[in-house]
Protein backbone atom coordinates (compact mmCIF):
# COMPACT_ATOMS: atom_id res chain seq x y z
CA UNK A 1 0.00 0.00 0.00
CA UNK A 2 3.19 2.04 0.07
CA UNK A 3 2.01 3.53 -3.58
CA UNK A 4 -0.68 5.53 -2.15
CA UNK A 5 1.91 7.72 0.06
CA UNK A 6 4.30 8.14 -2.64
CA UNK A 7 0.88 9.34 -4.94
CA UNK A 8 1.71 12.89 -5.76
CA UNK A 9 -1.85 13.74 -4.81
CA UNK A 10 -2.12 12.86 -1.37
CA UNK A 11 1.10 14.61 -0.64
CA UNK A 12 -0.61 18.10 -2.99
CA UNK A 13 -3.57 17.26 -0.47
CA UNK A 14 -1.39 17.59 2.78
CA UNK A 15 0.82 20.58 1.98
CA UNK A 16 -2.82 22.47 1.01
CA UNK A 17 -4.03 21.34 4.54
CA UNK A 18 -1.11 22.15 6.24
CA UNK A 19 -0.66 25.84 4.45
CA UNK A 20 -4.61 26.30 5.13
CA UNK A 21 -4.63 25.54 9.17
CA UNK A 22 -1.25 27.54 9.56
CA UNK A 23 -2.69 30.47 7.16
CA UNK A 24 -6.05 30.21 9.37
CA UNK A 25 -4.01 30.36 12.67
CA UNK A 26 -1.81 33.18 11.24
CA UNK A 27 -4.80 35.32 10.36
CA UNK A 28 -6.72 35.42 13.72
CA UNK A 29 -5.67 36.49 16.36
CA UNK A 30 -7.41 34.44 18.76
CA UNK A 31 -6.78 30.74 18.39
CA UNK A 32 -10.46 29.30 19.61
CA UNK A 33 -11.78 31.78 16.62
CA UNK A 34 -8.85 29.62 14.49
CA UNK A 35 -10.00 26.42 15.25
CA UNK A 36 -13.49 27.93 14.29
CA UNK A 37 -12.71 28.27 10.72
CA UNK A 38 -10.46 24.97 10.70
CA UNK A 39 -13.13 23.42 11.38
CA UNK A 40 -14.83 24.67 8.40
CA UNK A 41 -11.89 22.92 6.40
CA UNK A 42 -12.35 19.67 8.12
CA UNK A 43 -15.96 19.30 7.63
CA UNK A 44 -15.93 20.95 3.95
CA UNK A 45 -12.56 19.58 1.91
CA UNK A 46 -11.99 16.02 4.22
CA UNK A 47 -14.81 14.16 3.30
CA UNK A 48 -15.08 15.75 -0.34
CA UNK A 49 -11.14 14.75 -1.00
CA UNK A 50 -11.63 11.38 0.93
CA UNK A 51 -14.70 9.98 -0.67
CA UNK A 52 -12.92 11.04 -4.18
CA UNK A 53 -10.07 10.38 -3.94
CA UNK A 54 -11.05 6.54 -2.41
CA UNK A 55 -13.04 6.20 -5.29
CA UNK A 56 -10.80 7.44 -7.90
CA UNK A 57 -7.96 4.85 -6.31
CA UNK A 58 -10.43 2.16 -6.50
CA UNK A 59 -11.54 2.05 -9.99
CA UNK A 60 -7.41 2.41 -11.24
CA UNK A 61 -6.91 -0.19 -9.51
CA UNK A 62 -9.29 -2.34 -10.99
CA UNK A 63 -6.71 -4.34 -12.61
CA UNK A 64 -5.13 -4.64 -9.58
CA UNK A 65 -7.83 -6.75 -7.80
CA UNK A 66 -8.85 -8.57 -10.45
CA UNK A 67 -4.93 -10.10 -10.28
CA UNK A 68 -4.93 -10.81 -6.81
CA UNK A 69 -8.37 -12.05 -7.27
CA UNK A 70 -6.98 -14.92 -8.94
CA UNK A 71 -4.61 -15.67 -6.36
CA UNK A 72 -4.72 -17.57 -3.51
CA UNK A 73 -5.69 -14.55 -0.95
CA UNK A 74 -9.22 -14.58 1.12
CA UNK A 75 -11.25 -11.53 -0.81
CA UNK A 76 -11.78 -10.11 2.63
CA UNK A 77 -8.27 -9.76 2.78
CA UNK A 78 -8.19 -7.46 -0.38
CA UNK A 79 -10.79 -5.87 0.63
CA UNK A 80 -9.69 -4.87 3.85
CA UNK A 81 -6.64 -4.29 2.86
CA UNK A 82 -7.43 -1.51 0.44
CA UNK A 83 -9.52 0.11 2.81
CA UNK A 84 -6.79 -0.08 5.66
CA UNK A 85 -4.35 1.61 3.08
CA UNK A 86 -6.81 3.98 2.31
CA UNK A 87 -7.97 5.23 5.38
CA UNK A 88 -4.09 5.20 7.22
CA UNK A 89 -3.01 7.29 4.43
CA UNK A 90 -5.57 9.71 4.43
CA UNK A 91 -5.53 10.09 8.30
CA UNK A 92 -1.88 10.22 7.76
CA UNK A 93 -2.47 13.13 5.90
CA UNK A 94 -5.11 15.19 8.42
CA UNK A 95 -2.77 14.55 11.28
CA UNK A 96 0.05 16.34 9.58
CA UNK A 97 -1.91 18.69 8.04
CA UNK A 98 -3.92 19.52 10.35
CA UNK A 99 -3.28 17.99 13.57
CA UNK A 100 0.38 19.34 13.94
CA UNK A 101 -0.70 23.02 13.34
CA UNK A 102 -3.59 22.38 15.75
CA UNK A 103 -1.67 21.03 18.43
CA UNK A 104 0.92 23.83 17.91
CA UNK A 105 -1.72 26.52 18.72
CA UNK A 106 -3.89 24.54 20.68
CA UNK A 107 -2.61 21.88 22.66
CA UNK A 108 -5.85 21.07 25.12
CA UNK A 109 -8.87 18.52 24.89
CA UNK A 110 -10.56 20.20 21.75
CA UNK A 111 -7.56 19.91 19.86
CA UNK A 112 -7.36 16.25 20.09
CA UNK A 113 -11.11 15.77 20.09
CA UNK A 114 -10.74 17.89 16.56
CA UNK A 115 -7.91 14.92 15.07
CA UNK A 116 -10.07 12.25 16.60
CA UNK A 117 -12.73 13.36 14.53
CA UNK A 118 -10.96 13.91 11.51
CA UNK A 119 -9.52 10.50 11.59
CA UNK A 120 -12.63 9.05 12.21
CA UNK A 121 -14.62 11.50 9.50
CA UNK A 122 -11.78 10.04 6.84
CA UNK A 123 -12.11 6.63 7.89
CA UNK A 124 -15.98 6.81 7.47
CA UNK A 125 -15.70 8.74 4.01
CA UNK A 126 -13.22 5.81 2.85
CA UNK A 127 -15.54 3.39 3.76
CA UNK A 128 -18.70 4.79 1.59
CA UNK A 129 -16.90 5.47 -1.03
CA UNK A 130 -15.55 1.45 -1.20
CA UNK A 131 -18.93 0.64 -0.95
CA UNK A 132 -19.80 3.23 -4.09
CA UNK A 133 -17.47 1.51 -6.01
CA UNK A 134 -18.27 -1.96 -4.98
CA UNK A 135 -21.48 -1.58 -5.90
CA UNK A 136 -21.08 0.55 -9.35
CA UNK A 137 -19.06 -0.96 -12.16
CA UNK A 138 -18.82 2.23 -14.55
CA UNK A 139 -16.20 4.32 -13.52
CA UNK A 140 -17.80 7.86 -14.43
CA UNK A 141 -20.89 6.89 -12.80
CA UNK A 142 -19.26 5.62 -9.75
CA UNK A 143 -17.04 8.74 -9.49
CA UNK A 144 -20.70 11.12 -10.08
CA UNK A 145 -21.87 9.06 -7.13
CA UNK A 146 -19.48 9.67 -5.02
CA UNK A 147 -19.92 13.41 -5.09
CA UNK A 148 -23.24 13.31 -5.08
CA UNK A 149 -23.45 11.19 -2.14
CA UNK A 150 -20.72 14.19 -0.63
CA UNK A 151 -23.29 17.25 -1.77
CA UNK A 152 -26.17 14.86 0.15
CA UNK A 153 -24.30 15.10 3.52
CA UNK A 154 -22.56 18.52 3.36
CA UNK A 155 -25.44 20.49 1.88
CA UNK A 156 -28.67 18.75 1.11
CA UNK A 157 -29.32 17.28 4.47
CA UNK A 158 -29.09 20.41 6.25
CA UNK A 159 -31.57 21.89 3.51
CA UNK A 160 -33.68 19.12 3.97
CA UNK A 161 -33.29 19.60 8.04
CA UNK A 162 -34.36 23.37 7.90
CA UNK A 163 -37.34 22.21 5.69
CA UNK A 164 -38.46 20.00 8.20
CA UNK A 165 -38.01 22.57 10.94
CA UNK A 166 -39.94 24.85 9.36
CA UNK A 167 -42.80 21.97 7.94
CA UNK A 168 -42.94 21.39 11.62
CA UNK A 169 -42.76 24.25 13.60
CA UNK A 170 -45.21 23.84 15.54
CA UNK A 171 -44.21 20.49 16.93
CA UNK A 172 -41.32 19.85 19.88
CA UNK A 173 -38.96 19.18 17.58
CA UNK A 174 -35.56 18.74 20.18
CA UNK A 175 -35.27 15.79 20.98
CA UNK A 176 -36.07 14.25 17.24
CA UNK A 177 -33.51 16.56 15.82
CA UNK A 178 -31.21 14.96 18.53
CA UNK A 179 -31.91 11.15 16.26
CA UNK A 180 -32.26 12.98 12.61
CA UNK A 181 -28.51 14.36 13.50
CA UNK A 182 -26.89 11.16 14.14
CA UNK A 183 -28.12 10.29 10.56
CA UNK A 184 -25.26 12.66 9.20
CA UNK A 185 -22.11 11.97 10.48
CA UNK A 186 -20.82 15.27 8.67
CA UNK A 187 -23.45 16.92 10.90
CA UNK A 188 -22.81 15.16 13.76
CA UNK A 189 -19.36 15.86 13.98
CA UNK A 190 -20.07 19.46 13.56
CA UNK A 191 -22.01 19.37 16.51
CA UNK A 192 -19.57 17.58 18.32
CA UNK A 193 -17.21 19.78 18.09
CA UNK A 194 -19.35 22.95 18.29
CA UNK A 195 -20.67 22.55 21.51
CA UNK A 196 -16.63 21.58 22.78
CA UNK A 197 -15.50 25.16 21.57
CA UNK A 198 -18.82 27.58 23.31
CA UNK A 199 -20.51 28.66 20.62
CA UNK A 200 -23.22 26.99 20.89
CA UNK A 201 -24.92 30.20 23.05
CA UNK A 202 -25.50 30.99 19.26
CA UNK A 203 -27.81 27.89 18.62
CA UNK A 204 -30.81 29.62 20.99
CA UNK A 205 -32.95 26.76 22.24
CA UNK A 206 -31.98 23.09 20.49
CA UNK A 207 -28.56 24.23 20.96
CA UNK A 208 -29.68 24.11 24.51
CA UNK A 209 -30.85 20.59 24.17
CA UNK A 210 -27.92 19.69 22.54
CA UNK A 211 -25.59 21.15 25.03
CA UNK A 212 -27.70 18.66 27.31
CA UNK A 213 -26.92 15.75 25.53
CA UNK A 214 -23.70 16.26 23.84
CA UNK A 215 -21.86 18.38 26.42
CA UNK A 216 -22.26 15.18 28.86
CA UNK A 217 -19.37 12.81 28.91
CA UNK A 218 -22.45 9.85 28.22
CA UNK A 219 -23.36 12.15 24.83
CA UNK A 220 -19.87 11.80 23.81
CA UNK A 221 -19.12 8.80 23.77
CA UNK A 222 -23.08 7.71 22.24
CA UNK A 223 -22.15 10.04 19.26
CA UNK A 224 -18.42 8.54 19.12
CA UNK A 225 -20.38 5.46 19.28
CA UNK A 226 -22.54 6.52 16.36
CA UNK A 227 -19.70 8.05 14.13
CA UNK A 228 -17.77 4.49 14.97
CA UNK A 229 -21.17 2.96 13.37
CA UNK A 230 -21.44 4.84 10.43
CA UNK A 231 -17.34 3.96 9.69
CA UNK A 232 -18.45 -0.15 10.30
CA UNK A 233 -21.57 -0.19 8.69
CA UNK A 234 -20.55 1.11 4.81
CA UNK A 235 -17.27 -0.98 5.66
CA UNK A 236 -19.32 -4.40 6.21
CA UNK A 237 -21.48 -3.94 3.88
CA UNK A 238 -19.01 -3.25 0.79
CA UNK A 239 -17.13 -6.36 1.74
CA UNK A 240 -20.25 -8.93 1.67
CA UNK A 241 -21.02 -6.89 -1.53
CA UNK A 242 -17.37 -7.31 -3.21
CA UNK A 243 -17.42 -11.48 -1.46
CA UNK A 244 -19.92 -11.72 -3.99
CA UNK A 245 -18.66 -9.56 -7.08
CA UNK A 246 -17.89 -11.07 -10.65
CA UNK A 247 -14.76 -9.81 -12.09
CA UNK B 1 -9.47 -33.17 -9.54
CA UNK B 2 -12.04 -30.46 -11.11
CA UNK B 3 -15.71 -31.06 -10.41
CA UNK B 4 -18.40 -28.99 -11.89
CA UNK B 5 -22.04 -29.58 -10.71
CA UNK B 6 -24.64 -28.28 -12.66
CA UNK B 7 -22.98 -24.40 -12.72
CA UNK B 8 -25.56 -21.84 -13.64
CA UNK B 9 -24.16 -18.09 -14.17
CA UNK B 10 -26.51 -15.29 -15.32
CA UNK B 11 -25.60 -11.66 -16.46
CA UNK B 12 -28.53 -10.29 -16.51
CA UNK B 13 -30.47 -11.58 -19.26
CA UNK B 14 -28.13 -13.71 -20.85
CA UNK B 15 -27.33 -16.90 -19.85
CA UNK B 16 -23.79 -17.77 -19.79
CA UNK B 17 -23.58 -20.95 -18.05
CA UNK B 18 -26.26 -23.10 -18.04
CA UNK B 19 -26.16 -26.16 -16.20
CA UNK B 20 -22.51 -26.76 -17.31
CA UNK B 21 -21.32 -30.47 -15.13
CA UNK B 22 -17.75 -31.72 -15.92
CA UNK B 23 -14.42 -33.68 -14.47
CA UNK B 24 -10.98 -32.96 -15.15
CA UNK B 25 -8.91 -35.76 -14.15
CA UNK B 26 -4.86 -34.87 -13.20
CA UNK B 27 -2.55 -35.66 -16.17
CA UNK B 28 -5.36 -34.62 -18.72
CA UNK B 29 -4.92 -31.71 -20.99
CA UNK B 30 -8.59 -30.30 -21.79
CA UNK B 31 -9.10 -27.94 -24.66
CA UNK B 32 -12.00 -26.00 -24.16
CA UNK B 33 -13.63 -25.29 -27.78
CA UNK B 34 -16.76 -23.30 -28.77
CA UNK B 35 -18.11 -20.01 -30.31
CA UNK B 36 -17.26 -16.61 -29.28
CA UNK B 37 -19.25 -16.11 -26.32
CA UNK B 38 -20.24 -19.50 -25.80
CA UNK B 39 -18.84 -19.19 -21.84
CA UNK B 40 -15.72 -20.65 -21.31
CA UNK B 41 -14.34 -17.64 -20.32
CA UNK B 42 -16.97 -17.89 -17.36
CA UNK B 43 -16.46 -20.95 -17.07
CA UNK B 44 -13.05 -20.70 -16.46
CA UNK B 45 -13.24 -17.59 -14.20
CA UNK B 46 -16.22 -20.10 -11.95
CA UNK B 47 -13.47 -22.30 -11.38
CA UNK B 48 -10.95 -19.59 -10.44
CA UNK B 49 -13.54 -18.13 -7.85
CA UNK B 50 -13.69 -14.40 -10.12
CA UNK B 51 -16.90 -14.97 -10.97
CA UNK B 52 -19.77 -16.35 -8.27
CA UNK B 53 -22.12 -19.03 -9.83
CA UNK B 54 -25.97 -18.40 -9.46
CA UNK B 55 -26.93 -22.14 -8.71
CA UNK B 56 -24.49 -25.23 -8.59
CA UNK B 57 -20.73 -25.64 -7.07
CA UNK B 58 -17.75 -26.53 -8.30
CA UNK B 59 -15.09 -28.62 -6.12
CA UNK B 60 -11.27 -28.62 -6.27
CA UNK B 61 -9.43 -31.94 -5.08
CA UNK B 62 -12.92 -32.53 -3.02
CA UNK B 63 -12.89 -29.30 -1.40
CA UNK B 64 -15.49 -26.83 -2.22
CA UNK B 65 -14.29 -23.55 -3.67
CA UNK B 66 -16.70 -21.39 -2.72
CA UNK B 67 -15.49 -21.08 0.85
CA UNK B 68 -12.01 -22.17 -0.19
CA UNK B 69 -9.53 -19.83 -1.46
CA UNK B 70 -6.36 -21.50 -0.58
CA UNK B 71 -6.42 -24.11 -3.78
CA UNK B 72 -6.00 -21.25 -5.97
CA UNK B 73 -1.87 -21.62 -4.87
CA UNK B 74 -2.44 -25.08 -6.97
CA UNK B 75 -3.33 -23.33 -10.42
CA UNK B 76 -1.30 -20.82 -12.72
CA UNK B 77 -3.74 -18.68 -14.33
CA UNK B 78 -2.98 -17.42 -17.43
CA UNK B 79 -6.27 -14.77 -18.84
CA UNK B 80 -7.05 -13.77 -21.86
CA UNK B 81 -6.27 -10.22 -21.83
CA UNK B 82 -3.80 -9.48 -19.11
CA UNK B 83 -4.67 -6.27 -17.06
CA UNK B 84 -1.51 -5.45 -14.74
CA UNK B 85 -1.31 -2.33 -12.60
CA UNK B 86 0.33 -0.24 -15.42
CA UNK B 87 2.80 1.59 -12.73
CA UNK B 88 4.28 -1.26 -11.88
CA UNK B 89 7.69 -2.79 -14.08
CA UNK B 90 8.01 -6.06 -14.74
CA UNK B 91 10.05 -6.88 -12.07
CA UNK B 92 8.01 -5.49 -8.98
CA UNK B 93 4.95 -7.67 -10.30
CA UNK B 94 7.57 -10.87 -10.45
CA UNK B 95 8.69 -9.93 -6.46
CA UNK B 96 5.03 -8.80 -5.67
CA UNK B 97 3.85 -12.12 -6.88
CA UNK B 98 6.63 -14.30 -5.38
CA UNK B 99 5.55 -12.62 -2.60
CA UNK B 100 1.83 -13.65 -2.61
CA UNK B 101 2.42 -17.37 -3.40
CA UNK B 102 5.28 -17.20 -0.21
CA UNK B 103 7.39 -19.22 -2.14
CA UNK B 104 8.84 -21.71 0.30
CA UNK B 105 6.76 -24.47 -1.11
CA UNK B 106 7.07 -24.25 -4.77
CA UNK B 107 10.38 -24.04 -6.62
CA UNK B 108 10.23 -21.47 -8.78
CA UNK B 109 9.99 -21.89 -12.52
CA UNK B 110 11.76 -19.28 -14.34
CA UNK B 111 12.09 -20.94 -17.80
CA UNK B 112 9.40 -19.14 -19.55
CA UNK B 113 10.97 -15.90 -17.85
CA UNK B 114 14.22 -16.49 -19.89
CA UNK B 115 13.08 -18.24 -22.76
CA UNK B 116 10.71 -14.82 -23.75
CA UNK B 117 13.95 -12.79 -22.93
CA UNK B 118 12.20 -10.79 -20.00
CA UNK B 119 14.91 -10.95 -17.54
CA UNK B 120 16.42 -7.98 -19.88
CA UNK B 121 12.79 -5.72 -19.28
CA UNK B 122 12.78 -5.66 -15.82
CA UNK B 123 12.81 -2.23 -15.45
CA UNK B 124 9.70 -1.68 -18.04
CA UNK B 125 6.57 -0.63 -16.64
CA UNK B 126 3.42 -2.74 -17.43
CA UNK B 127 1.55 0.24 -19.29
CA UNK B 128 4.40 0.58 -21.54
CA UNK B 129 4.12 -3.42 -22.71
CA UNK B 130 2.53 -3.94 -25.98
CA UNK B 131 0.29 -6.34 -26.40
CA UNK B 132 2.45 -8.95 -27.00
CA UNK B 133 5.01 -8.64 -24.56
CA UNK B 134 2.00 -8.56 -21.74
CA UNK B 135 0.79 -11.50 -23.10
CA UNK B 136 4.15 -13.24 -22.44
CA UNK B 137 4.31 -11.89 -18.61
CA UNK B 138 1.26 -13.50 -18.11
CA UNK B 139 2.49 -17.07 -19.48
CA UNK B 140 5.64 -16.42 -17.40
CA UNK B 141 3.46 -15.76 -14.04
CA UNK B 142 1.14 -18.69 -14.83
CA UNK B 143 4.65 -21.21 -15.18
CA UNK B 144 6.16 -19.49 -12.46
CA UNK B 145 5.04 -21.26 -9.30
CA UNK B 146 5.11 -24.66 -10.73
CA UNK B 147 1.21 -25.12 -10.29
CA UNK B 148 -0.48 -28.37 -10.53
CA UNK B 149 -2.84 -27.05 -13.05
CA UNK B 150 -2.41 -25.05 -15.55
CA UNK B 151 -5.27 -22.40 -16.93
CA UNK B 152 -4.72 -20.88 -20.32
CA UNK B 153 -7.30 -18.76 -21.57
CA UNK B 154 -5.84 -18.29 -25.33
CA UNK B 155 -2.98 -18.45 -24.81
CA UNK B 156 -1.31 -17.99 -28.30
CA UNK B 157 -3.07 -15.02 -29.41
CA UNK B 158 -1.09 -11.84 -29.64
CA UNK B 159 2.37 -13.77 -29.65
CA UNK B 160 4.60 -14.41 -32.25
CA UNK B 161 5.19 -17.48 -34.27
CA UNK B 162 8.81 -17.97 -32.34
CA UNK B 163 7.12 -17.01 -29.16
CA UNK B 164 4.14 -18.99 -29.29
CA UNK B 165 6.33 -22.35 -30.49
CA UNK B 166 7.91 -21.92 -26.91
CA UNK B 167 4.95 -21.64 -25.04
CA UNK B 168 3.59 -24.57 -26.52
CA UNK B 169 6.92 -26.62 -26.05
CA UNK B 170 6.72 -25.47 -22.21
CA UNK B 171 2.67 -26.81 -22.39
CA UNK B 172 3.94 -29.96 -23.57
CA UNK B 173 6.97 -30.40 -20.99
CA UNK B 174 4.16 -29.75 -18.02
CA UNK B 175 1.72 -32.15 -19.19
CA UNK B 176 4.34 -34.52 -19.32
CA UNK B 177 4.72 -34.11 -15.75
CA UNK B 178 1.56 -35.13 -15.39
CA UNK B 179 0.09 -31.78 -14.95
CA UNK B 180 -3.80 -31.08 -15.33
CA UNK B 181 -4.10 -28.52 -18.19
CA UNK B 182 -7.20 -26.44 -19.68
CA UNK B 183 -6.93 -24.45 -22.73
CA UNK B 184 -9.23 -22.53 -24.21
CA UNK B 185 -8.25 -21.43 -28.13
CA UNK B 186 -9.81 -20.58 -31.33
CA UNK B 187 -6.46 -21.99 -33.32
CA UNK B 188 -7.18 -25.56 -33.56
CA UNK B 189 -3.64 -26.40 -35.23
CA UNK B 190 -2.29 -25.20 -31.71
CA UNK B 191 -4.01 -27.25 -30.05
CA UNK B 192 -3.51 -30.41 -32.23
CA UNK B 193 -0.20 -32.22 -30.65
CA UNK B 194 -1.55 -30.90 -27.31
CA UNK B 195 -4.70 -31.69 -26.25
CA UNK B 196 -6.23 -35.58 -24.99
CA UNK B 197 -9.91 -34.55 -24.53
CA UNK B 198 -12.43 -31.67 -26.24
CA UNK B 199 -15.36 -30.05 -24.40
CA UNK B 200 -17.12 -28.12 -26.92
CA UNK B 201 -19.37 -25.61 -25.47
CA UNK B 202 -22.19 -23.28 -27.33
CA UNK B 203 -24.35 -20.60 -26.05
CA UNK B 204 -23.37 -21.47 -21.93
CA UNK B 205 -24.25 -25.27 -22.99
CA UNK B 206 -21.59 -28.08 -22.48
CA UNK B 207 -22.24 -29.86 -25.51
CA UNK B 208 -19.75 -32.68 -25.00
CA UNK B 209 -16.70 -34.10 -23.38
CA UNK B 210 -14.91 -36.70 -25.24
CA UNK B 211 -11.46 -37.79 -25.33
CA UNK B 212 -9.45 -36.71 -28.53
CA UNK B 213 -9.92 -40.95 -29.71
CA UNK B 214 -13.79 -41.20 -29.30
CA UNK B 215 -13.72 -38.04 -30.91
CA UNK B 216 -11.82 -39.29 -33.92
CA UNK B 217 -13.92 -42.29 -34.48
CA UNK B 218 -17.22 -40.63 -33.94
CA UNK B 219 -16.41 -37.68 -36.38
CA UNK B 220 -13.68 -40.33 -38.87
CA UNK B 221 -11.69 -37.18 -38.85
CA UNK B 222 -7.50 -37.72 -38.50
CA UNK B 223 -6.73 -34.08 -37.45
CA UNK B 224 -8.64 -32.27 -34.67
CA UNK B 225 -9.36 -29.29 -36.95
CA UNK B 226 -11.34 -31.34 -39.16
CA UNK B 227 -13.21 -33.26 -36.63
CA UNK B 228 -14.29 -29.87 -34.78
CA UNK B 229 -15.41 -28.43 -37.91
CA UNK B 230 -17.33 -31.70 -38.85
CA UNK B 231 -19.06 -31.00 -35.13
CA UNK B 232 -19.39 -27.71 -36.01
CA UNK B 233 -21.60 -28.16 -39.26
CA UNK B 234 -23.46 -30.96 -37.57
CA UNK B 235 -24.25 -28.77 -34.69
CA UNK B 236 -25.37 -25.57 -37.04
CA UNK B 237 -28.05 -28.25 -39.00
Amino acid sequence: MTDILRSKIILIYTLILLIATFCVFGLEDNASKGILSVLNIILIVLPLFSIIFSTIYIYNSSEFIELLVSQPLQRKTIWLSFLIGLAIALSLSFIIGVGIPILLFQLNIIGFLIIFVGVVLSIIFVSIALLAAVQIRDKAKGIGIAILLWIYFSILFDGLVLFLLFQFADYPLEKPMLLVSALNPIDLARILLLLQLDVSAMMGYTGAIFKDFFGTVTGLIISCFVLMLWSAIPMYLSVIKFNKKDL
Amino acid sequence: MIIASSVTKQFGKLKALNNVSLKCRQGECISLIGPNGSGKTTLIKCILGMVIPNSGFITFNNKNIAKDWLYRDEIGYMPQIGRYPENMTIGQLLAMMKDIRNTGIHEVDEDLIQAFQLTGMLNKRMRTLSGGTTQKVSAALAFLFNPSVLILDEPTAGLDPISSEILKEKIIAEKQKGKLILITSHILSDLNDLVSEVIYMQDGNLLFHKSIDQLRTDTGEEKLTKAIASVMIKGNL
